[in-house]
């Protein structure tokens, strides 16, 4: 690996990396069955100079912004170092975002290039949006097909300029990154990354799980995601690891992609490994009643030889088919993005697979605490990654009060908003606005969140404002949508829901007609943003004399209400 | 070649038969998720039994963003 102290920028560390593990293999990417590419880090460097010396041509110069929106594949990590090497800043954007949401973060960044697919593209330039993001200049769509209309884009595979592009070198205090950590609607949170941020990172995530040439991390989740964008991208090409990508996320492909690239690690979101783990369930539950006792009695075995750590090769030999089914490599499941319950945990540790999983917010630069195996812990989200200090403030007499983190990875500040930013890092230290205590052996335990967002088991984190656009002009008094766990606080990870709170004119009635409408609105919204149940408030919201809803004291007043027989299910 | 109704039909009755719903219990304009209550992953699993049934490729572009069954069937009508 890489010595990451050493270095100034990502775009540096990377540019060396190609330098010096010139011929293993860094990328493979496949489509269902077929192999479409592999590429050796110099083969990398050959691929990423074009696309670097044609965003230098058409004026990209040091900090301005450029936006990868692309599905996890090769073109994105040239595209990425292709930014960094030229001094850019980099904005990843969700594809899976609509057309809508990617214009107004592209206009919000300021980004003045946008490298994507033709299929995103084709979406995106017919989006009504695209006047808003007045800085865009230039667009370099991947894989148009020969005769499609580009929409003033440009061919990325026609960037073939000739002679060698200019490193641009930066500092570690200059922005790297902005990561946009919600969705849209009326406050988007552009986190500013800094280089120092992914290199400090990067050095405290591989002291615990470690790459190095040879390893084969399988790359799932987006990588425009904080988790991916480190141990998808910039973890393994400064250690010399390979990362694989598959073009269609069926269960299937991605099933076989296991054995057939000997996968080392992989990260899931929960929602996905709790799949993975009831796919298993059914097949050993299908299990003859002898074989089934006889697995179940080597599970018992491998649970008590794992007890104080992990032992693969011991796991491996005893649970030989579980283990061949994963490609015999897998040395661990990194799971993030949201909480994972300690059942699936224990269920994965117990055959031998240990689950790293851990806490983190993009904020702070992926991961906060991380299971360190020692030993493996299903009930916590791990200790405090190296760097990292972490304190519980306000806390009540169980010790459970807000987490608040202090470390190099901590972003510089939300992109134009001095006064989120001021609110949200205090005297250097990060508010995570999450619930947890630490116990006497240092492990973090997590047990809640007071502020007025949700995450899903996908791992999207949901803020109540950002969808109450789809409610506009109910025909009622006012309304707001909340997080019911920040009217209710609940000393719990999972299940989290978001209710609409609703004041009805004087003499409305709630009828199965306005049911109906905000039903029909919910379904507008996609599954994980909408609303499970009804808040009926008899009282005038309080509001700030420029008329916004002071949301904290509305839920003061709701929490007065028993949640129970206040949420009126739709 | 067969029409649009003709396969939004056939992908209504494959649901059917994936999920093991009654017939009939499935219209076009069914919005999937809420419909039978999947989540992404098992909706992936389905439209591995329709390029299946279908002979055809899905790219998850082509997917992205649809939740009902009758823009799905479109897709995979222009694919045919």
């Amino acid at each position: 690996m890489l010595d990451l102290s050493q270095y100034q920028s990502i775009g540096q560390a990377l540019k060396d990396s190609l330098d010096q593990f010139a011929n293993e293999v860094c990328l493979i990417e496949a489509d269902r069955e077929r192999e479409k590419e592999r590429l050796t880090y110099r083969d990398f460097k050959a691929r990423a100079h074009p696309p670097a010396k044609a965003l230098q041509g058409a004026g990209f110069s040091v900090g301005d912004r450029a936006s990868i929106i692309m599905t996890n594949q090769s073109k994105w990590l040239i595209s990425a170092y292709a930014v960094f090497f030229s001094g850019g800043v980099l904005v990843p954007l969700d594809y899976k975002l609509t057309p809508e949401e990617q214009w107004q973060l592209l206009k919000h960044s300021g980004a003045s290039v946008l490298i994507t697919e033709y299929p995103i593209w084709r979406q995106l330039s017919g989006s009504a949006g695209r006047s808003a993001a007045t800085d865009l200049h230039t667009v370099l769509v991947t894989e148009a097909p020969a005769n499609a209309d580009l929409a003033g884009a440009r061919r990325w595979e026609e960037s073939r300029e000739a002679g060698e592009p200019v490193f641009v070198p930066r500092k570690r205090h200059d922005t790297a990154c902005i990561v946009y950590s919600s969705g849209t609607g009326g406050r988007p949170k552009g986190c500013m990354m800094t280089h120092e941020n992914y290199l400090e990172q990067c050095v405290a995530l591989t002291s615990i799980y470690p790459f190095w040439p040879g390893v084969r991390y399988l790359s799932i989740l987006p990588t425009n995601h904080a988790i991916d964008f480190m141990v998808g991208f910039f973890g393994p090409f400064t250690c010399g690891a390979t990362v694989v990508h598959l073009r269609t996320l069926r269960p299937e492909y991605v099933r076989d992609a296991f054995p057939k690239y000997k996968i080392t690690y992989v990260s899931l979101v929960p929602l996905v490994l709790k799949n993975l783990q009831k796919g298993l369930q059914a097949r050993f539950d299908a299990l003859p009643s002898g074989k089934r006792k006889v697995f179940n009695a080597l599970v018992a075995v491998n649970k008590a030889l794992t007890k104080s750590q992990p032992r693969l090769g011991i796991s491996r030999r005893l649970l030989k088919q579980v283990h061949e089914a994963f490609g015999g490599e897998l040395r661990a499941i990194i799971v993030g993005g949201a909480f994972t319950e300690p059942q699936t945990l224990q269920f994965f540790y117990d055959l031998g697979i240990p689950v790293a999983n851990g806490y983190g917010l993009t904020e702070a630069g992926t991961a906060i605490t991380v299971n360190d195996l020692k030993p493996f812990r299903a009930d916590t989200v791990g200790k405090p990654l190296p760097g990292m200090e972490i304190r519980i403030v306000s806390a009540a007499s169980d010790g459970v009060g807000e987490v608040i983190v202090r470390s190099k990875t901590v972003m510089s500040g939300y992109l134009n908003d001095p006064e989120l930013t001021a609110e949200t890092i205090v005297d250097g230290w990060l508010q995570t606005g999450d619930l947890g205590r630490i116990d006497e052996t240092g492990h973090l335990l997590l047990s809640g969140r007071k502020k007025n967002m949700i995450v899903t088991e996908e791992g999207k984190n949901i803020y109540p404002e950002d969808i109450e656009t789809v409610f506009e002009s109910l025909p009622v008094k006012e309304f707001c949508v909340f997080a019911a766990n920040y009217i209710w606080p609940k000393r719990s990870m999972v299940g989290e829901r978001l209710v609409l709170v609703v004041h009805l004119e004087p003499g409305q009635q709630y009828s199965e007609e306005l049911k109906r409408d905000i039903n029909a609105r919910n379904n507008r919204l996609l599954n994980y943003k909408r609303i499970h149940g009804v808040v009926l408030f008899d009282e005038d919201f309080p509001r700030t004399a420029s008329l916004k809803i002071k949301r904290n004291m509305l839920a003061e007043r709701l929490a007065k209400f028993d949640s129970a027989a206040a949420i009126l299910p739709l | 070649m067969r029409t649009l109704e003709q396969t939004t039909q056939e992908v209504l009755d494959l649901a059917v038969k994936h999920f093991q719903l009654p017939a009939g219990s499935l219209a076009p304009g069914d919005d999937f998720f809420k419909k039978l209550g999947i989540d992404s992953l098992q909706t992936l699993e389905m439209l591995s039994r329709l390029e299946n049934h279908f002979g055809i490729e899905l790219p998850d572009y082509e997917v992205q963003g649809v939740s009902d069954f009758r823009t799905l069937a479109e897709r995979i009508q222009s694919r045919l």
